[in-house]
């Protein structure tokens, strides 16, 4: 369940739109429960947000199931999404891939396993020119290098401790 | 110098934040238009100017605006299309970024010509924190009285929301991008009814891209004839190239429509030539989606003539030995640099976004990348080449939306232009798995070079 807090900011949401033309707010309102609810959605998740939508479940599952900012399993409590499309891998995004998958010993889709990280890869998050680069929740970390890296992984720790 | 009108105050400390921005002339165009125009002038204006809009398809602005529908009693709504994710392309991103008020006061214009009381802006998901950037920029703006009831007492009411979408390339289709401001898949829909008849909620709607609606406001300024002054033939005012892969200097660069692409690219006002010495060898000048081409037909065209930086030159030749310019994300590569990975990447892009919705797109996307995936690793025939080829042909003009074409442009420019490349590798299994395999006899750029540096 949303705090009352979040509740009002789906309601804030809701009254962007028409009257009546609430589903429009089903993707806003999926970004708010996956970041509240772990990271990933759940079908209890998804089947809470169409209730407080008014609208059936299987219209929350099949939008859910289309975008690939939605997780519909767990993840790490940080997700490294490592951008591996043209411009990034020109300069060089395959070795941050490969460096990132030694040093924590995981394979893309993976999560390691005091399920701090999980390692993705993506397609073109738009900073071609700050190649190569990654999201990292809500912010882009760019022109990455090995070191770089064992930086934002010792970031990373040191918050989660 | 390139004159500038969309960046020529994006030097000026604390540009985004709405007192700067004000202080330095910003909302005047808006407080011309609404105090002082009548809707139909402003449009006038537009179409005088000459603008394309900026996302992509090039088509004239002010004819799409006209398109609009307006009948009695239905609300009319404009989305500013934000969902900026075609590879090579971020610019759209630097302007919401670093002069959001630049894009609220086109969009206030802009829905003031069009007859608009709500407009959306509609950002790709992952560029999570613009929206924060904006929603203040949105704050000011109304306290302000630039939006909200009665705007500086004119009568004219604007609301503007802004709507993050949740990660695919899709959704920059205008009618994908209105499902998903529906709640819905992004599965684009079947034209006509084009969206200025039956768009957001069946309501007539104009779905622009960022760069087109700030653009709005440097036209209302300086006026469109004067507008249409600025780069050459059909290629009016400045564009945004978004410039990236194998350069000194990668980045957001306003350029005025009349320089070419060989001082675009080895100019230390733009991209600053090629790192470590290497010689250019490719370039996708307008998004990934556009065709590649090799150094010696980019530079001239297939007449001999310098290649310049518009949409007329660009596309000089057709798809044989031209291009398009596109969104403006300009793609270098090096020699060092392989066409058969490149391509992959591609495709994989191309394959991963498909909506699934038409068969030659869903089926053909993947399909290619299986095939492309083979030659890289060293397992392809050489009947892989024409296989791709075919494919390629059947998905093209096959699906409701373009994304098709998209899929299908790279990989039949690569092997029109790179054939013995993907060859290359077909006869050279062991070697291809090893090392990127760069063809330096495309062309020589400091050869062609040479005369305009003397």
């Amino acid at each position: 369940m949303f705090s009352e807090e979040k509740l009002n900011k789906v309601k804030e949401i809701i009254a962007r739109y028409p009257a009546g033309k609430q589903k429009s707010a089903l993707i806003p309102v999926l970004h708010l429960a996956q970041e509240e609810f772990g990271g990933w959605l759940s079908s209890e998740t998804m089947d809470y947000v169409a209730s407080l939508l008014q609208i059936t479940p299987i219209e929350v599952y099949e939008v859910a199931t289309f975008y690939s900012m939605y997780n519909l399993k767990p993840v790490g409590k940080y997700v490294f999404e490592v951008c591996q499309t043209g411009p990034c891998m020109l300069r060089g995004s395959d070795n941050i891939i490969d460096y990132i998958k030694k040093k924590l010993d995981i394979g893309v889709g993976e999560t390691t396993t005091d399920g701090l990280f999980t390692l993705k890869t993506v397609e073109c998050l738009g900073a071609c020119g700050y190649a190569p680069m990654m999201q990292l929740g809500k912010h882009y970390r760019e022109h990455l290098t090995p070191e770089k890296v064992d930086a934002i992984i010792e970031e990373c720790r040191s918050k989660a401790n | 110098m390139g004159r500038k009108l969309l960046f020529d105050k994006a030097h000026i400390e604390g540009i985004r934040y709405y007192d700067v921005y004000r202080a330095n002339g910003g909302y005047g165009s808006a407080e011309k238009a609404l105090k002082s125009m009548s809707p139909e002038q402003v449009l006038d204006e537009v179409k005088k100017s000459g603008l394309r809009g900026r996302g992509g398809a090039g088509f004239p602005t002010g004819m799409k605006w006209s398109f609009i529908a307006k009948p009695e009693g239905v609300p009319r709504y404009l989305v500013c299309n934000a969902d900026e994710s075609e590879p090579g392309t971020f610019k759209d991103r630097y302007l919401m970024e670093f002069i959001p008020h630049l894009l609220i006061e086109g969009l206030l214009i802009s829905s003031y010509t069009l007859g608009c009381n709500s407009c959306y802006i509609y950002i790709r998901g992952e560029y999570a924190w613009i929206p924060d950037i904006l929603e203040e920029a949105i704050a000011d703006a109304k306290k302000n009285g630039w939006l909200g009831k009665n705007i500086q007492g004119t009568g004219f009411d604007l609301e503007i929301y802004v709507q993050r979408g949740a990660g695919a390339y899709i959704c920059g289709e205008e009618t994908a991008l209105i499902e998903s401001l529906e709640g819905k898949r992004g599965n684009p829909r079947i034209k006509p009814p084009f969206p200025a008849v039956k768009g957001l909620w069946d309501c007539p709607t104009v779905v622009n891209n960022v760069e087109t609606l700030a653009t709005v406001v440097p036209i209302l300024r300086i006026g469109g004839e004067e507008y249409a002054k600025y780069g050459t033939g059909k290629s009016t005012g400045t564009k945004l190239i978004s410039a990236c892969g194998n350069i000194n200097k990668p980045g957001v660069y306003e350029i005025e429509m009349n320089i070419s692409v060989e001082e675009f690219i080895y100019s230390d006002e733009y991209c600053g030539g090629i790192p470590n010495g290497k010689r250019l060898k490719a370039c996708i000048p307008g998004g990934s989606s556009v065709p590649i081409l090799p150094a010696n037909l980019l530079l001239k065209t297939a007449k001999g003539e310098p290649r310049m930086m518009t949409y007329e030159s660009l596309s000089d030749g057709g798809f044989a030995t031209g291009t398009m310019l596109g969104s403006g994300g300009f793609i270098v590569l090096d020699e060092d640099q392989c066409i058969v990975k490149n391509t992959l990447t591609f495709a994989r892009f191309y394959h991963h976004e498909s909506c699934g919705q038409c068969s030659p797109c869903r089926e053909g996307t993947g399909w290619m990348k299986r095939v492309l995936l083979n030659i890289e690793n060293g397992k392809g025939k050489m009947s892989d080449i024409d296989l791709l080829w075919d494919i390629q042909r059947k998905i093209e003009g096959n699906t409701i939306c373009p994304l098709g074409d998209a899929a299908a442009w790279p990989v039949a420019a690569a092997i029109r232009h790179f054939r013995d490349e993907f060859e290359w590798h077909v006869l050279h299994p062991e070697e291809a798995t090893k090392r990127n395999y760069g063809l330096a006899h495309y062309a020589d750029p400091l050869e062609i070079a040479a005369p305009a540096a003397v």
